[in-house]
């Protein structure tokens, strides 16, 4: 009797493992043609939905004036942006330099919030989304390029491109910047401004370029680069971090009595 | 069946699919190696095709503007002016100049473009939209950054308005697909302002002796534009 449920005992083992067997077998197929799935070219892309804005309406002004500085410390993740030979990461970069700047813009009265705090890469939508969901704000996105004159830092805001509403009059997502380029240009000419005073070499004014993470953003909004991770020595772009940051903070305190009484920020004509 | 050989059986069966587990995700690696290897045939034949894509010496030479980075001037492009032997047809003019700009300037530090990079495929639609298809290589091996890779689409943009004045705007494909950005920051959802100037009528040739440059001024004082709304090109007639 004691021999028959010992066998009964070892036989339910191992069915129970041959059935684990299976599962696992079945698991890692599963995972492979999700893999390979992922691997193979798309032949078609389906666009997603686009969410939209509601735009303020024309005339209206910027009531509270301008409260919330979204900070955006760019790539992280597994993307570490542009990297040095010296093993500078433009990720980790920027997760410094965004520290300072939190400091410099906190001691000017402002409320800062950051798109990533640790080492994680929110989509770019995610990130245009933190800035959106709120009124008074405007959008700094931080960079380290991998060329141009080390020592220097640029100011870029969204070329033009005609703002698009759908037929309910909503803003669409894609074109979220439209409405506030001219209100991005005068802050990234005053954060430049305040750069150029600062690291020699570096332009007077901003200048523009289609980056992708300011077009979905529906706030003023800009994106610093520092050059670059080509430096030897990461100590000499960790010591630029103060002065960068010094800049950008009175530069959005010279640009909160133009935001504030700016009729049209973000209203569309 | 005595139990000792179904206990056997099961064992065996139990070992059988352990081994499966393992041997699959092995089998799954080997099968994407080989895919990858299949794609980048591909994209070296093409690549070949593309390259060898003659430059016919009976042609007229003209004068044609390249554009690379300045030697001097941080963030900025200058153009090279050289001679080539260039077709009429405005879709292998364009394959013409922009070969000679990716094979990229005497001096290699000019360079805007990558140099394993390479012209896939180039159309150009009838409201002078075209469409640059490039190798994966200028998305993975462009410096990341906005200046270089506003430079390097820059290049690509001004070298086509100087020389192949039918192209209005330009749509980059990698490899035949839309991306998000070139190399983490530029966007590529949307197409570029090539040419303000409305095209020449599709009659008339382009003049052997005189280069079809774009006024000067205007072109090193423009940036490019995203000039549509993403995966769809842009309206004609929308400009900065």
């Amino acid at each position: 009797m004691l021999l028959d449920v010992q066998f009964s005992l070892r036989n339910g083992i191992f069915l129970i493992g041959g059935l684990l067997s299976f599962a696992l077998a079945g698991a890692t197929l599963k995972s492979s043609s999700q893999a390979s799935a992922q691997t193979q070219p798309a032949t078609a892309t389906q666009a997603p939905a686009q969410p939209t804005i509601v735009p303020p309406a024309a005339g209206q002004t910027q009531r509270g004036g301008l409260s919330v500085v979204v900070l955006d410390p760019a790539h992280g993740g597994t993307d570490p942006g542009a990297r040095g030979t010296g093993g500078v990461r433009e990720s980790d970069l920027v997760l410094e330099f965004s520290d300072s700047v939190r400091r410099a813009l906190e001691a000017q009265g402002l409320r800062v919030r950051q798109t990533r705090q640790g080492n994680d890469d929110p989509s770019l939508d995610d990130r245009s989304a933190m800035a959106n969901a709120q009124h008074g704000t405007v959008f700094v996105t931080l960079h380290v390029s991998s060329t141009g004159l080390p020592g220097t830092v640029r100011v870029y805001t969204m070329t033009d491109f005609p703002p698009m509403t759908d037929t309910t009059g909503m803003l669409a997502w894609d074109r979220a910047q439209a409405p506030f380029l001219e209100l991005s240009r005068k802050l990234g000419d005053l954060v430049q401004g305040q750069l150029s005073q600062q690291f020699k070499g570096s332009p007077s004014t901003a200048q523009t370029a289609a980056v992708r993470q300011l077009r979905t953003t529906a706030a003023p909004a800009i994106a610093v680069e520092v050059s670059s991770v080509t430096v030897d020595d990461r100590a000499a772009l960790e010591r630029m971090a103060p002065g960068v940051a010094g800049a950008i903070a009175r530069g959005i305190a010279a640009f909160r009595p133009i935001y504030e009484t700016s009729p049209v920020a973000g209203a569309l004509p | 069946m005595t139990p000792r050989w179904r206990t056997r059986l099961l064992v065996g069966l139990a070992l059988a699919v352990i081994a499966a587990a393992i041997y699959f995700p092995i089998l799954r690696r080997r099968v994407q190696r080989a895919a990858r290897l299949q794609q980048q045939s591909e994209e070296q034949a093409r690549r070949e095709l593309t390259l060898t894509l003659p430059a016919n010496p009976g042609q007229p030479r003209v004068r044609t503007k390249l554009f690379w980075a300045s030697s001097t001037e941080d963030g900025v492009l200058v153009p090279t002016t050289v001679d080539l032997p260039l077709s009429d047809d405005p879709v292998l003019r364009a394959k013409q100049v922009l070969n000679t700009l990716l094979a990229g300037p005497v001096d290699t530090e000019l360079r805007t473009l990558p140099p394993d990079a390479a012209l896939l495929e180039f159309y150009l639609l009838p409201d002078g939209t075209a469409i640059a298809d490039f190798s994966e290589a200028l998305a993975t091996s462009t410096p990341s950054g906005i200046q270089s890779e506003q430079l390097a689409v820059d290049s690509i943009a001004r070298t086509l308005e100087a020389d192949v004045p039918q192209v209005q705007r330009m749509k980059i494909l990698i490899h035949g697909q839309e991306m998000e950005t070139l190399a983490g920051h530029l966007d590529l959802t949307g197409t570029f302002v090539v040419n303000t100037k409305p095209a020449p009528a599709p009659t008339s040739q382009p003049s052997a002796t005189s280069a079809p440059a774009a006024d000067k001024a205007s072109a090193e004082s423009r940036k490019l534009t995203p000039g549509s709304v993403p995966g769809k090109l842009a309206q004609p007639g929308h400009k900065p």
